[in-house]
């Protein structure tokens, strides 16, 4: 999908003029030689293939991993910049948290009529096995990544919640500590507030989590699907930076009311386990007798309250597509303030109204499965052909509650390197959350992903996005 | 640790040794074949024999014709003791094992993967050959050197040591068995040129010649060969060695986790058979049979290691 828009550069004021945030940046890369950036450039990959950080493409199972590609140039954000988005980000994960709790319990907010009962009652995403169960600590989403986009110097809206299991967090560290190896001197020049303490604060806030029958240092696992798995690089990246074991659902099994992990000396229990499966794969008995995977009873384990899972169960109806055109509402329902960071406005297929808007409009707007994730199943109108839109008007009137669609955005840029220098490409931002029972912890920084075809606004990595490093500066 | 990680572990080196090993059988079979141009095929046919791949090479191939041996050996992808296969397995396993490695030996491990996959990317002629080998010693010496240098000598190291001394024990006792013929007595023809080469492919193909000749003033004898490989405690690849490296590194797990497995007996009567008895009493007893014996044994024990501290459950 390509734009011609105008939009907001969140380097250069014009030609050659940097905004505040980027100018000792703009100084350094003008005393730089481009054939000597462009060979850090190819260094940065060699590095990124030789420590293993590739993902596997979904549907391409015979293809080598892949690198997601790097750029060198850093996406810089002010203090003041950052501290809004900041109390933005807290606002809307504390309503989320309070959100899932209600939803799961007295659901005041179907009673107060703010969220349609249809919404909930006929939703794949919402797990009746949760209703009444309250997680140890009462955190639902111990770890977000919220999706951000901007389009001016104060307008960031918020593009997803992602509170299952956001991934990526790897590569905001992976990618700060090439650029600290690379430019070491960019870093004595410029006040770049530090990311690397993600892993440990990972743990602190996974630990504090835990459940009551845990003593003194709660024991905490990864539970990956294993090494075929797309992410499977941050699942070892992240277990191995925390100390924690890195378990598959073959390690573990349900031994006198524990959810236990099979070691050299036995069975041993896990007191937390954050894992990066989808709930489906959690537990064959309750979700899907059909899977191979997953741990027998584990759900029963923990409604009985003998094991903290990160994300909880459930958490997935935050992340419906359906429901986010209600988060301004939700926002201001469980905290009484006004949302501060904004929404994209959509349009609910639904709503015969909106359907017809939708309809006749297909051409400008981006329009997305109310389940869907990772780009897969989106159709980008402006980039579409006649064909497509077709196809696609056929799939909303069959099926119309299943899409939502927005407006497509203005979104920033930030320049790239390319062989002819700096070049602008749009972004988005996804800053990594952590949630404990008496603390809210944003990570200064984020990924940053950049769609590095000129005029794209596609930044999945799946669909040919790169990264940044992302530079939050300190005071 | 988890049973799955120890069994990733020791599965990871296991495949590493293996790649080394065939590279070395190749090298040797290589360096025969470059020495006389009769009996090549015979050679080449006993180093598939060696690597325990006969029936797989003949389901491919028709004759030993040493393109396709060493292709077959070095590139075969349905074949998990071929260079490529087994290189892919161990860093298959380094993977799934990574929380329990070092950066260091991850990254060699990676290295090696990545550099021997591009190198094998297209078929061997021999102008490729002796710079490929290099490159399979080179790649898994950076990787032995990463683990001892930057390991902790924990019970992760044990199981990567264990993998490591199983396999060549297996390997060892192959080459022997192979060629245990060429040893016996009732066979020589003492100083004979054809029995000299024999007994240096044994000697080349575990990387010894220049070790024995060495220790051994130049005089080399089929006793004096098999005591080297069989029972001498200097020599890393004999079978004395690899046992009592098996059952230190099992002695540390006992150590380490307080308990006694029943591993721990069967690594310590294996010892025993190498502590007990001289070569002539081996030879005595029948040279073939004992090979056989260890053998079975060494595949006994790693079975047992692996039920012991539960690398599958």
């Amino acid at each position: 999908m390509t734009d011609s828009k105008p939009h907001f550069d969140e380097m250069f004021i014009s030609e050659g003029a940097p905004r505040a945030p980027y100018e000792p940046y703009h100084n350094w890369f003008a005393g730089e030689d481009i054939k000597h950036l462009r060979r850090k450039s190819a260094e940065a990959e060699a590095f990124f293939r030789r420590i293993g950080i590739t993902f596997n493409v979904y549907g391409q199972e015979d293809a080598d991993e892949r690198l997601i590609p790097f750029d060198i140039v850093p996406r810089v954000i002010s203090a003041r910049e950052w501290s809004r988005l900041e109390r933005g980000i807290e606002q809307r994960v504390r309503a989320i948290n309070a959100f899932l709790h209600d939803i799961y319990h007295r659901q005041e907010i179907l009673r107060a009529g703010r969220v349609p009962k249809e919404l909930i009652a006929g939703n794949e995403a919402f797990l009746p096995e949760m209703i009444g169960v309250s997680p140890p600590g009462g955190v639902y989403t111990h770890i977000v990544g919220v999706d951000l986009v901007r389009t001016g110097p104060d307008e960031f809206y918020v593009l997803e919640d992602n509170a299952r299991t956001p991934s990526g967090v790897s590569y905001m560290l992976e990618n700060r500590e090439t650029m600290l190896q690379m430019f070491p001197e960019l870093f004595t020049n410029m006040k770049v507030r530090p990311v690397s303490n993600y892993p440990r604060a990972l743990r602190r806030s996974l630990s504090a989590s835990a459940p009551t029958c845990a003593n003194g240092k709660p024991e905490v696992a990864v539970l990956t699907p294993g090494i075929h798995n797309s992410a499977y690089f941050e699942h070892a990246f992240l277990a191995d930076q925390m100390g924690a074991e890195l378990v598959e659902s073959t390690d573990l099994r349900i031994a006198d009311g524990r959810v236990t992990m099979r070691t050299t000396r036995g069975y041993k229990p896990v007191d937390v386990l954050y894992r990066r499966v989808d709930d489906e794969y959690l537990d064959p008995l309750t979700f899907n007798p059909e899977s191979l995977l997953g741990v027998p009873g584990i759900m029963d384990v923990y409604r009985a309250g003998g094991i903290t899972i990160a994300n909880a169960p459930g958490t997935g109806i935050a992340d419906d597509k359906a429901l986010y055109s209600y988060m301004p509402d939700i926002v201001e329902f469980y905290t009484g303030e006004r949302a501060i960071l904004q929404n994209v406005p959509t349009w609910r297929c639904s709503e015969p109204d909106s359907l017809k808007y939708v309809l006749d409009n297909l051409a400008d707007l981006v329009v997305k499965e109310v389940h869907g994730s990772g780009g897969y199943g989106m159709l980008v109108g402006p980039a579409a052909s006649k064909r497509e839109l077709a196809a696609f008007t056929r799939k909303l009137r069959a099926r119309p509650a299943n899409y939502i669609a927005q407006p497509t955005l203005a979104l920033s840029t930030v320049p790239i390197l390319t062989q002819k220098g700096l070049a602008p490409r749009h972004v988005d931002l996804r800053p990594f959350v952590l949630v404990s029972p008496n603390k809210i912890d944003i990570t200064p920084g984020g990924l940053t992903r950049v769609a590095l075809k000129k005029g794209s606004l596609v930044v999945n990595s799946s669909q040919g996005g790169g990264t940044k490093d992302t530079w939050v500066l300190g005071d | 640790m988890l049973g799955r990680t120890a069994g990733g572990l020791f599965w990871m080196f296991r495949y590493l040794e293996r790649a080394e090993n065939t590279a070395r059988l190749i090298e040797t079979g290589w360096r025969i074949a470059l020495t006389r141009s009769e009996g090549a095929e015979t050679e080449w046919e006993s180093v598939v024999n060696t690597a325990g791949l006969r029936d797989a090479f003949l389901s491919k191939h028709d004759s030993f014709d040493s393109q396709a041996v060493i292709n077959f050996l070095l590139r075969d992808r349905d074949t998990p003791s071929s260079v490529l296969a087994a290189l892919g397995a161990a860093r298959s396993n380094a993977r799934m094992v990574r929380t329990a490695l070092s950066s260091e030996v991850w990254e060699a491990t990676n290295e090696c993967w990545m550099a021997i996959k591009d190198a094998l990317a297209r078929p061997v002629t021999t102008r490729t050959l002796p710079e490929i080998l290099a490159a399979i010693r080179y790649r898994t010496a950076v990787v032995r050197g990463a683990l001892h240098g930057t390991m902790l000598r924990n019970d992760i190291f044990a199981f990567a040591r264990l993998g490591t001394f199983i396999e060549r024990a297996d390997n060892t006792a192959r080459i022997l068995d192979v060629k245990y013929y060429v040893l016996l007595p009732s066979a020589a023809f003492v100083g004979s040129s054809m029995d000299n080469t024999q007994w240096e492919t044994i000697l080349r193909s575990v990387s010894a010649e220049r070790a024995f000749r060495w220790l051994h003033a130049g005089e080399s004898s089929p006793l004096a060969i098999a005591d080297f490989l069989i029972l001498d405690q200097r020599m890393p690849r004999s079978l004395a060695f690899c046992c009592t490296e098996i059952r230190d590194n099992l002695a540390m797990l006992e150590r380490e986790y307080g308990e006694r497995s029943p591993c721990m007996d069967l690594a310590d009567h294996l010892c025993n058979t190498f502590m007990s008895r001289n070569i002539d009493e081996i030879f005595e007893d029948g040279l073939h049979e004992f090979l056989s014996d260890t053998l079975t044994a060494a595949a006994r024990l790693a079975g047992q290691i692996e039920q012991d501290f539960r690398f599958n459950g």
